[in-house]
């Protein structure tokens, strides 16, 4: 008798517990991420400001190597 | 290196990790946010500071072998952009520190021993400059980045992991290695890394034909 009553408060007792799994699921999904500022393009000019910076860089060092060869094609004569 | 095959691999490498690195799907983990993208453009700089560090080692161990002042130049070299990466590495740390631990520079083994390392390769620079005899300035300078790079191994990757540190991975963090960093990651990590490594190598080889060119000018 006391046992299944026993038994009883504890299935209560875990079914209770267990509801805190939920919490983790909304938990996850609300982690602030910046798709707003995706989903509004805007992230887009962040990529291209980026772009434009290492499109400099690089056209400056190919330019330095394109230099170089040159001098050293000269020194070579 | 007349070869450009590699500096235009690193230059791709480098768009497909800035594009991804920034557009992509990164975990979505509190307190980072978006900036776990920093993995991407932070860690790298490290990861080049340690091979150009190591080249330079080697080319130090060569030149005291062949007694060859160029070894001695490319180590030079090496260990200048590793020092320009590490300062980049800083600097991007930093600012990452900011805004994920809240300070600037707080005191963590990590950090501090990449301010050691970073003064002890500076100070690698002022002992140059203190000798006149180009090979008593390379033999003595050769021996000091030997020493140098064995103390920096241990200060930057074992010291850390020994005890407690903020830097995921280290200290028994667990860290971007097992919860944070999943496969997608990882595909724009590596060849980044990559790409970084032979960037600062296209920069160190430039450095090295000026100093070609300069000497032979000044022969003549």
């Amino acid at each position: 008798m006391s046992s299944s009553i026993l038994k009883l408060v504890l299935t209560v007792f875990f079914v209770v517990v267990s509801l805190n799994l939920f919490a983790q699921q909304t938990v996850v999904e609300q982690v602030p991420m910046a798709d707003q500022m995706r989903a509004d393009g805007k992230i887009w000019i962040v990529v291209v400001v980026i772009a434009v910076v290492f499109s400099g860089i690089i056209a400056f060092l190919i330019n330095t190597d394109r230099k170089l060869t040159r001098l050293e094609k000269q020194l070579k004569k | 290196m007349r070869s450009n095959w590699w500096k235009v691999l690193g230059v791709l490498l480098l768009v497909y990790g800035f594009g991804f690195g920034l557009m992509g799907e990164v975990p979505r983990r509190n307190i980072l946010n978006e900036s776990i993208r920093n993995v991407y453009f932070h860690v790298p700089m490290w990861f080049a500071v340690t091979v150009f560090l190591l080249t330079s080692a080697i080319f130090s161990i060569r030149y005291l072998r062949s007694n060859n002042l160029q070894d001695d130049t490319k180590a030079v070299e090496f260990t200048n952009a590793a020092l320009v990466f590490g300062m980049l590495g800083c600097a991007t740390g930093s600012l990452w520190a900011r805004v994920t631990w809240g300070d600037w520079w707080p005191n963590d083994p990590k950090l501090n021993g990449v301010t050691i390392s970073m003064l002890m390769y500076f100070a690698y620079l002022v002992l140059r400059s203190s000798f006149d005899d180009s090979q008593r300035k390379a033999r003595i300078s050769a021996v000091y980045n030997i020493f140098a790079f064995a103390i920096f191994v241990p200060l930057i990757y074992i010291l850390p992991r020994l005890t407690d540190t903020l830097h995921p991975g280290n200290g028994g963090n667990p860290a971007f290695g097992q919860y944070d960093m999943d496969n997608q990651v990882r595909r724009v990590f590596y060849p980044i890394i990559i790409g970084w490594i032979l960037l600062g190598v296209w920069i160190v080889s430039l450095r090295l034909r000026i100093r070609e060119i300069e000497d032979q000018l000044q022969e003549n």
